[in-house]
């Protein structure tokens, strides 16, 4: 038994000589039915071996196969990101065309498929994958894990994802994008007004991207529940990892309902039902309750992410912890319920109970409280702390200014007699660019500035930080404020050109002119980050004194990520440390994947696990389910036969072989 | 640092006893906690896998059967919705043949019994009576799954045929496609079961296995009473 070095700092050089005599001792141990255990420091033989078990294998079927979170959490936001600026160029496209009355850059045909997509891609495949994306990075460092609790689930979601935005997208190419709006609404969508095969790619992004973000939700979940380091009882937990953990509960309850509303709206299409048939006794409305059923808690697991980001940025730049960290938890919770009591105020316009209206408006003003609370406890910890204004903490203003306005409008637009009045025009379109640009995209690219060098070991540059900050804020407002006013003097949404005699044209061209501003303060980003990954700053570890556990290992982290999974004894564990406690877990093999279960409430060591090997059966799995989804549009055979494949997939990807069995036995400990 | 892992901090124990120990993984009773050594929390003799919610298999299968257990229920709002806006329910066709229906009720209540016996056995670390139990459990799902078929062939509507026909089959093939999927699942793990040597993991699976049934069972209940008495009433 090597049981290795006790002391964290004894070293050895990881000269390829050396790794591989510590391959060969680790084998001869193997076969003699003992493992290396891990708790030693970097540099020791532990650390070593560590990387040889955490390390995939190079070229393009490491790539392929991969299940480490932070490859795949890195794939997330940087496809999510590519969708944005997609999306955003859609959005450009449409500026342009509204920038004067009666234009003909586009057609209306072309302007409905401009703005479906803009709102599919920046709903669907932008703002719940980025922020998927980030809690599956962020989650497992932040509570002191090696990986995700389901690290070959993690990767099969990603290639769904991905599949299912370049289908969106590659239908778009071929001129079958989705075009009844991002909501879709039915019989514009349904067989009888949606002709051609355009409304088919929607639900099938929907199937596709909805079953990613379950699939993240549930395993997120499980990490957060049972796999914090020990001593990280759920009040010690920080603040992103409880808005990931709120957000991933809601999206279980919530996504069901889109992805049961597009296969309704599917079937219609390809096997003549008549759910939303009112000839045959279907309804259309009910449509509209099971999208805004998951429709309006969407907009809140893209909000709570990003409340989460604020709450992780304000502590590290006011230089001290939260004030009121379990009130904002509080909040948190409060928020995930009461998003689910608000969708009606989306279809105050049609013919519902006046009283079931009141409730909704009751329930819309209501949740305004708990985000208030957390407003007033970020400003109390700025006011009592020591300000670092870097760019993280620059957009995390901005997303005071910006939310609070849309926050405003939203109490405005929730009360029914104001909606109708503004109900689909640009006031609507205001408010809630307001809310999402305010309440995600802000809080994202300060998070993006504030983890970049955790993701790559550089700093991005803070010169070019600052303008883009002020470009991107001066351009939204620039942009999306004179919609508002645009709205009450009744410009309506999704027309492709108007009048001149309608007068709207001067305030459209403004929001033209804001918009490029934001594609400038955009492109400076990729700019920034281009340049950075090149010759950025190298940040170090904790380049910011931050206290979360992220910032206990290095930048980028390690396949294995912590070299001994850290003991947390408060909640800020890089800023207090008691002296008479245990700093760091040992004796995980450090020979095959191993990680700690630990109880749910005390975070309380529990069970050790064995993290599934990196296959290529996700991968596999997902081109089956994508197959299978499009034979099933095809012809009625499809949906049975089409279930074949991804059958075998799954089993394949669950068939335990000789050599992870061998290894279970080796560990193997009963309960 | 929590109390309760502090206080499970033992006396240090000296290197060679500690090997030892260790060596001897497979035997000790684990009964031994994480110990503390030092700044070191060693969880060396934990054990290597759990059942029930100390498996992490237990809550990607509790979120999946909350997943699906909101699509049912979402179903079932679809369903009374549709009726409460039709005159006449059903309002093409005839209600389904109480028979096949209810028999099927009957099965899965009773599968509840191999069902049980298996999740024991794995819990008991049986490999035997696992096996044993699981065949008689598939045995059971196949008897379930051809008087499914039955069903079918008796719900006296087609899809197409109006909304009530439409809602009918949705309901009525979201919970086959779960059936069919769980079926599956048992196949798999019983064939893992029969494939040496069988580790403890797959002792869990089989216990995770058994708890799907669990929803599969439970919720086949309330779309039982929705599919074959909703159009009776």
């Amino acid at each position: 038994m090597s049981s290795g070095a006790r002391s964290l700092s004894a070293g050895i050089g990881s000269s390829a000589r050396s790794e591989r005599a510590l391959r060969e001792q680790a084998d001869a141990l193997v076969g003699r039915g003992e493992v290396m255990l891990d708790g030693a420091g970097w540099g020791s033989k532990a650390a070593l071996a560590l990387e040889h078990s955490w390390r995939d294998e190079p070229g393009v079927m490491g790539w392929l196969k991969t299940n480490d979170h932070k490859r795949i959490g890195k794939r997330f936001v940087v496809t999510a990101f590519l969708f944005f600026a997609a999306g955003g160029l859609l959005a450009a496209l449409m500026r342009v065309q509204l920038a004067f009355p009666d234009n003909r850059v586009v057609g209306p045909d072309l302007y409905n498929q401009l703005f479906t997509m803009h709102g599919t891609t920046m709903m669907f495949i932008f703002a719940v994958p980025i922020m998927q994306g980030m809690a599956v990075y962020l989650v497992p460092l932040m509570v002191g894990t090696r990986n995700t609790a389901f690290p070959r689930m993690t990767a099969c979601a990603y290639w769904l994802y991905l599949m299912g935005g370049l289908s969106l997208w590659g239908a778009f190419a071929l001129n079958a994008g989705a075009d009844a709006g991002w909501f879709a609404y039915v019989p514009l969508a349904g067989p009888q007004y949606g002709i051609g095969k355009r409304a088919d790619f929607w639900n099938n992004l929907i199937n596709l991207t909805e079953a990613m973000g379950l699939m993240v939700a549930v395993d997120i979940t499980t990490v957060i529940l049972k796999m914090r380091a020990p001593g990280m009882s759920l009040r010690r937990m920080p603040l992103f990892v409880w808005a990931s953990l709120v957000t991933s509960l809601m999206i279980i309850f919530a996504m069901p309902s889109v992805m049961l509303a597009a296969n309704l709206a599917q079937f219609d299409r390809t096997f003549g039902t008549h759910f939303f048939n009112p000839a045959d006794g279907g309804d259309v409305l009910i449509w509209q309750h099971l999208f805004w059923f998951f429709g309006h808690p969407e907009v809140y697991f893209i909000f709570l992410p990003g409340l989460g980001f604020v709450s992780s940025i304000i502590p590290t730049f006011a230089r001290r912890p939260m004030f009121g960290h379990d009130a904002v938890v509080l909040s948190l919770i409060a928020t995930g319920f009461l998003s689910f009591g608000l969708w009606v105020h989306h279809m105050f316009a049609t013919n519902l109970p006046e009283l079931g209206k009141s409730f909704f408006t009751a329930m819309s003003f209501m949740i305004a409280i708990p985000t208030a609370v957390q407003i007033f406890c970020w400003i109390a910890t700025l006011w009592t702390g020591r300000i670092s204004m870097r760019v993280p903490l620059l957009y995390v203003l901005g997303f005071f200014a910006i939310l609070v306005l849309g926050g405003l409008t939203g109490i405005m637009v929730g009360s029914v007699p104001f909606d109708l009045q503004v109900h689909d025009s640009y006031f609507v379109v205001a408010h809630l660019h307001y809310v999402l640009l305010g309440g995600a995209v802000f809080p994202l690219f300060g998070a993006f500035f504030y983890w970049f060098p955790k993701f790559t070991g550089r700093l991005l540059d803070e010169r070019l930080g600052r303008w883009q900050f002020w470009l991107f804020f001066i351009g939204f407002n620039v942009a999306f404020f004179p919609m508002h006013l645009l709205g009450l003097y009744g410009m309506p949404r999704r027309i492709y050109t108007y009048g001149a005699d309608t007068g709207w044209g001067t305030l459209n061209l403004v929001a033209t002119i804001g918009a490029a501003i934001i594609a400038t303060s955009v492109l400076l980003f990729v700019v920034n980050v281009a340049r950075s990954l090149a010759k950025g700053e190298l940040a170090g570890d904790n380049p910011w004194h931050a206290a979360t556990l992220e910032w206990a290992t290095h930048s980028p982290p390690p396949a294995f990520n912590f070299v001994a999974i850290p003991v947390v004894a408060s909640r800020e564990p890089l800023w207090a440390r008691e002296a008479d406690e245990p700093t760091h877990v040992a004796g995980l093999s450090a020979q095959t994947r191993e990680g700690l279960v630990t109880t749910v409430l005390d975070a309380l060591p529990d069970v050790r696990y064995s993290y599934p090997s990196p296959t290529i059966w996700p991968l596999i799995a997902a081109i089956t389910v994508v197959g299978w989804l499009f034979a099933s549009n095809m012809t009625t055979s499809g949906m049975f036969w089409g279930l074949i494949p991804p059958a075998i997939a799954f089993i394949a990807w669950y068939w335990p072989t000789r050599k992870e069995t061998a290894e279970q036995l080796l560990l193997q400990r009963r309960p | 640092m929590s109390e309760s892992v502090a206080s499970s901090a033992p006396v240090d124990e000296d290197r060679a006893s500690r090997q030892r120990r260790i060596r001897r993984r497979e035997t000790t009773p684990a009964s031994v906690p994480a110990v503390r050594r030092g700044n070191l929390l060693d969880v060396a003799d934990l054990p290597s896998y759990g059942f029930g919610t100390r498996s992490l298999m237990w809550w990607g299968t509790a979120g999946m059967s909350a997943i699906e257990g909101m699509g049912f229920a979402l179903m079932i709002v679809v369903y009374f919705d549709l009726k409460s806006r039709s005159a006449v329910w059903p309002n093409e066709g005839r209600a389904p043949d109480l028979l096949w229906g209810t028999l099927n009720l009957g099965l899965a209540l009773l599968s509840a019994v191999p069902n049980i016996f298996a999740d024991d056995a794995a819990k008991n670390h049986d490999i035997r009576k696992s096996r044993l139990w699981l065949l008689v459990f598939v045995i059971f799902g196949l008897a379930l799954l051809g008087v499914r078929w039955l069903e079918f062939n008796a719900l006296n509507v087609r899809w197409d045929a109006s909304a009530y026909g439409s809602a009918v089959w949705v309901l009525f093939g979201l919970h086959t496609f779960n059936l069919l999927t769980n079926y599956l699942d048992s196949l798999v793990v019983a064939a893992v079961l029969f494939k040496k040597p069988v580790d403890g993991k797959r002792l869990v699976d089989v216990a995770e296995n058994a708890g799907y049934w669990w929803f599969i069972v439970v919720s086949w209940i309330p779309i039982y009473a929705v599919v074959y008495w909703g159009p009776r009433f």
